[in-house]
C-alpha cells in the first residue's frame, strides 16, 4: 500500500480571484436598442429598478423639489427592454442605436 | 451601476440580455442580514458570472461541479461552525447554494437530499428555467409537459416533452425541513419575504424560483417579467410555502387566466396551437388544473 510521505502535499497556493469592476466586460457594447427615459414624465415609482438584469438603473435627482427619476448607466445596459416593458406609465422608449 | 443592488452580485456578468436570474440572485441575497458564502452548481448562472479574469461575485464563491453544490456547502458550513467556535472567523455567516433545475431536480438531487437530511444551516435556491439551458436547451425533469427542447423535439411523431414535471417541492418537503417555498421573479415582494424567512430559519430552507430563459424559451428579451406573471396568473406556477409541513398558497384568484395566454408567449410551446396537437394542449391544461387542485387540497390538510 502506498504510504504518504512526510512531505506536505505539493498543492499550489489556491488562486484567489477578486471582484474588480475594472475587469468587467462593458456589456453596454451588446446593445442594439437603447432605452431612453423621458425624465419629465417619469413618476419616480422605482418599478423598473430591481427588474433590470444589469442593475443599470439608479434613481437620481433630476430637478430640485421633484421626486428622483430613473437614470440609466449605459456602460452595462444590454438594451433588453425589460425596463420599458415594466414601466407602468410607459415613459421609457427603446431607440435603435 | 446601482450600488445597493450590486452589493453581492455586480453588473458586467454575461447572462443573455433580458435573462431573469440576476434579479433572483440580487433579490434573495439582499435579504440576508449577514455576509454570505455561495456555492454554485455548474449552469448558466455560474458560467456567465465567472468569466476569467472577472467575477461578478463580491461574496466568497465556490464553483461546484454539477452534482455536489449541496455537499460543498455542507462542508463549508460545518467548517465554519468549528472555526467560529475557535474565534477564527466571524460568527454570523449565511450559506447559500444556487443551482439550476438540471443541477437540482436531476444531477444534484442526491447531494441536496443528503444536506437537507443532515440538517445543515443553509438556504438552497433553485432558479428554474425548465431545462439545461447553458448547453443549449436539453430537457430536464423540470421541463414542462409539451415543451419543445433539443432532446424532446417537435416533429411528425413527437410533440415535445412527454413526461410531467417532477414534483420537487414534495420531495424536499419529505425531508421534514422547516421551510420550503415556491416563488416567482415577477413577484419581488413575495420573493423577498420568502428569502427573509429562509435566512431566519435555523437548518435547511429551500426556495424554488421561476426563472424565464429568453434564449431557449424563445421570447423577446423584454418579456421575462410579463411571462413570469402569466405563469402564476394561469396557475402554471403557484406561489406557496410549506412551513413545518403545512402548505399555504400565497397568491390565488377566482378567475385564473387561460393557460394559452402563458403558452403563446413562448416559441417552445408554439406547436401546441396546431390542430394536430389539440389533445396535447388539452392534456397540459388538465395537468395544470389537477396540480393546482392537489395543492389546494394540501392546504386543507391538518
Ligand atoms: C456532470 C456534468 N454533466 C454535464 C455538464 C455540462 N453542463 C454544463 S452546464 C449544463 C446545463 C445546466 O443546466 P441547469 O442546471 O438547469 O442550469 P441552466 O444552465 O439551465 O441555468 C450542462 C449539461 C457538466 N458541466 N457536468
Ligand atoms: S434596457 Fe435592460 S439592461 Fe438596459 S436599463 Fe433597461 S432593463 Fe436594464
Ligand atoms: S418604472 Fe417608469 S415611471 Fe417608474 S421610475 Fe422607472 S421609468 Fe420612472
Ligand atoms: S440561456 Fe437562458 S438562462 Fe442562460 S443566460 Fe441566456 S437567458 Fe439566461
Ligand atoms: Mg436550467
Amino acid at each position: 500500500m502506498t504510504q504518504f510521505s512526510e512531505k506536505k502535499f505539493d498543492f499550489e497556493e489556491a488562486a484567489v480571484i477578486k471582484h474588480d469592476i475594472k475587469k468587467a466586460p462593458k456589456t453596454g457594447d451588446w446593445r442594439y436598442m437603447t432605452p431612453q427615459v423621458d425624465k419629465e414624465k417619469c413618476i419616480g415609482c422605482t418599478t423598473c429598478v430591481p427588474f433590470c438584469p444589469e442593475a443599470s438603473i439608479d434613481m437620481k435627482l433630476y430637478k430640485e423639489g421633484q421626486k428622483t427619476k430613473a437614470d440609466i448607466d449605459y456602460d452595462f445596459c444590454k438594451g433588453c427592454g425589460v425596463c420599458a416593458q415594466v414601466c407602468p406609465v410607459k415613459v421609457i422608449t427603446m431607440k435603435k442605436n | 451601476m446601482n450600488k445597493e443592488l450590486t452589493k453581492n452580485f455586480a453588473s458586467g456578468h454575461s447572462a443573455c440580455a433580458g435573462c431573469a436570474f440576476p434579479t433572483i440572485v440580487r433579490t434573495i441575497l439582499g435579504e440576508s442580514p449577514d455576509p454570505v458564502v455561495i456555492s454554485n452548481a455548474t449552469g448558466c448562472l455560474e458560467v456567465t458570472s465567472t468569466l476569467y479574469p472577472f467575477t461578478a461575485w463580491k461574496t466568497p464563491y465556490i464553483h461546484s461541479a454539477f452534482e455536489n453544490a449541496s455537499a460543498t456547502i455542507s462542508g463549508v458550513e460545518r467548517a465554519h461552525k468549528i472555526l467560529s467556535k475557535k474565534g477564527k472567523v466571524p460568527k454570523k455567516v449565511k450559506f447559500v447554494v444556487f443551482g439550476g433545475d438540471g443541477g437540482t431536480y436531476d444531477i444534484g438531487l442526491q447531494s441536496l437530499s443528503g444536506a437537507l437530511e443532515r440538517g445543515h444551516d443553509f438556504v438552497y435556491v433553485v432558479y428554474d428555467n425548465g431545462g439545461y439551458m447553458n448547453t443549449g436547451n436539453q430537457r430536464s425533469s423540470a421541463t414542462p409537459y409539451g415543451a419543445a427542447t433539443e432532446t424532446t423535439p417537435v416533429g411528425k411523431e413527437s410533440f415535445g416533452k412527454v413526461e410531467m414535471r417532477k414534483n420537487l417541492m414534495e420531495i424536499v418537503a419529505a425531508h421534514h425541513i422547516k421551510y420550503a417555498a415556491q416563488a416567482n421573479v415577477a413577484y419581488l415582494g413575495d420573493l423577498k419575504k420568502k428569502a427573509k424567512k429562509a435566512f431566519e430559519i435555523e437548518g435547511p430552507a429551500f426556495l424554488s424560483v421561476f426563472s424565464p430563459c429568453t434564449n431557449n424559451w424563445k421570447f423577446p428579451t423584454s418579456q421575462y417579467v410579463a411571462i413570469s406573471k402569466l405563469a402564476t396568473e394561469t396557475n402554471f406556477w403557484p406561489l406557496f410555502e410549506i412551513e413545518n409541513g403545512k402548505y399555504k398558497v400565497n397568491w390565488a384568484t377566482e378567475t385564473p387566466k387561460d393557460l394559452e395566454e402563458f403558452l403563446k408567449t413562448q416559441g417552445r410551446f408554439k406547436h401546441l396551437f396546431s390542430e394536430k396537437n389539440a389533445p396535447v394542449l388539452a392534456e397540459m391544461k388538465k395537468i395544470v388544473k389537477d396540480e393546482w387542485q392537489r395543492l389546494v387540497n394540501k392546504t386543507e390538510e391538518v
